[in-house]
């Protein structure tokens, strides 16, 4: 049952994402001639609603100052990554950028959200290890190691254990870590000021990286360069090696880009509902609509983000141990060492 | 439809940014190796430990079953056994009882038998001797009536005839 109302409901969003666009793309130029110094002060300022820089402009609007920015960009100043970090009504706080060598690695709002999620991560963590340092076998855990361990048990034995089987402790620390984090940014995006570290492809592409790396490692580890050259063939007759090789490269890549575009998309789009709920209002300029529409339908989804937060995480860790189990699978290994040896 | 796609571009949803990507991988790894350190190896360890306890007492209550279940079995065993045996004895005690109890049945007779005849002998003794003396008596009264008999009746004249007689005889027999 509830697996179909999920189906339905995302039915449903994938009709609003489209109906969403097309709205904000009919008032676009409606809003954008009128607004063209606006703009480019905007954009120079990279600041999201921009009261302070545009105060010259909002006395002709007055109080609507808030949506005479094109929605559009808007939403995505809220879902792209920056140097600002916008408390809205209060002020900003402007992050220092800092260029080594001629690589910018400033910190950027995602940085900061990231480092704000690791730091929760290790203060969770750290007291609940610290917990079971301090117990014996005989006393059972209480309070938060209490509640962690259904977790950690979780992804221990359903998620490691059924997918890489013997040897999954080796990489437990990695999911299990991939879990809490990818958890615990997905989680803080949701939070009022927070920003989305795993809604920015640059975040899902390098943990995904570590998976792909891992599942490699593990690869050669398992079946020796052999054994990993083996597995590129696929198994097959030499004369298929031409088309066979290149195609399970290709395969090799799609398993961390289809993580990295999974995690990104899912994250991202749930923000980009909200958002584009709340602007309908904004553009039709109706105070029924908010009441009607934007309101609820953007708590619905609050709602189901909240899920997607958990779910996402999950997903990331159980396919990093579902690839890490295929890439170590032995049953395979032989399969394709027979096959060779026949040819 | 169109810009939608142009800002999404152009936004650089996509654009790579290599200081976020550092970051990422700085702060992933730290945090992977402080967590290893801090919390996943003594959480899992205690879990293991605490997996293998339950393993083990799971093992050990099947064990004692087991063995509960081979004390009974045996202690029936044994129960049965005493039962047979118990039975035995008390076949074995009436039998020997009954056989008992005909021996000296038997013993008793043939003892009684053996008297009977031991009397019967010594009766028909007794008789044979009871009669002896009977007889001794009756002929010596016999040998006294006769006497008196003899002595009543014999005169001079005939006895002696008799000696006559007898001189005769002697006298004959001598030629």
């Amino acid at each position: 049952m509830k697996p179909v109302i999920v189906k339905q409901s995302k039915a449903f969003l994938k009709v609003l994402a489209l109906c969403v666009p097309l709205l904000m793309n009919v008032d676009a130029p409606l809003f954008a001639s009128p607004e063209q110094p606006v703009a480019a002060v905007h954009d120079s300022a990279a600041v999201m609603a921009g009261e302070a820089a545009a105060s010259h402009e909002a006395e002709a609007h007055g109080a609507e100052a808030g949506h005479s920015d094109k929605p559009g960009e808007v939403i995505m100043h809220h879902i792209l990554d920056s140097n600002v970090f916008a408390f809205e009504p209060f002020g900003e706080v402007h992050l220092p950028k800092i260029v080594i060598g001629g690589f910018d690695i400033s910190i950027t709002k995602h940085v900061v959200m990231m480092w704000l999620s690791a730091a929760i991560v290790l203060l969770v963590f750290g007291s609940v290890g610290s917990s079971y340092r301090k117990m014996t076998p005989k006393n059972a855990p209480k309070g938060l190691a209490n509640a962690m361990e259904a977790l950690v048990e979780f992804i221990r034995l359903d998620v490691a254990k059924s997918n890489i089987g013997p040897g999954y402790e080796k990489h437990l620390p990695y999911l299990l870590t991939v879990f809490f984090f990818i958890l615990l940014c997905n989680v803080l995006g949701l939070v009022p000021y927070g920003a989305t570290a795993t809604g920015n492809v640059n975040v899902t592409l390098t943990l995904a990286v570590f998976t792909f790396f891992i599942t490699q490692t593990a690869s050669l580890k398992a079946h020796g360069i052999k054994g990993y050259l083996a597995h590129l063939t696929a198994g097959t007759h030499w004369s298929l090696w031409i088309i066979m090789i290149p195609i399970e490269i290709i395969g090799l890549f799609t398993k961390p880009f289809a993580l990295t575009v999974r995690l990104f998309a899912n994250m991202t789009a749930g923000h980009i509902v909200i958002l584009s709920l709340i602007f309908i209002s904004f553009i039709l300029k109706s105070y029924i609509v908010a009441v009607a529409v934007s309101v609820p339908f953007s708590i619905f989804i609050y709602l189901l983000e909240i899920f997607v937060a958990f779910l996402q995480a999950f997903i990331f860790t159980m396919l990093s141990a579902l690839f890490i189990g295929l890439a170590t699978a032995h049953e395979g290994h032989e399969e394709h060492e027979a096959g060779v040896a026949h040819h | 439809m169109l810009t939608s796609g142009i800002i999404l571009l152009s936004g650089g949803l996509l654009s790579p940014n290599p200081g976020l990507i550092f970051w990422t991988a700085v702060t992933f790894v730290i945090v992977l190796l402080i967590l290893k350190q801090l919390a996943w190896g003594p959480i899992i360890s205690a879990l293991e430990e605490r997996e293998k306890g339950i393993q083990s007492s799971i093992d050990r209550a099947h064990s004692a079953k087991d063995e509960a279940e081979a004390i009974l079995r045996k202690n029936r065993e044994l129960l049965a056994k005493a039962d047979l045996e118990s039975e035995r004895i008390i076949r074995e005690g009436k039998d020997y009882g009954e056989k008992l109890r005909q021996e000296m049945t038997e013993k008793a007779q043939a003892e009684a038998k053996k008297m009977i005849t031991l009397a019967k002998e010594e009766i028909e003794q007794e008789k044979r001797r009871a009669l002896d003396v009977l007889r001794n008596e009756v002929a010596d009264l016999a040998i006294m009536g006769v006497e008196k008999i003899i002595k009543s009746s014999l005169d001079a004249d005939t006895q002696k005839k008799i000696v006559d007689s007898m001189i005769q005889d002697l006298a004959s027999k001598r030629n």
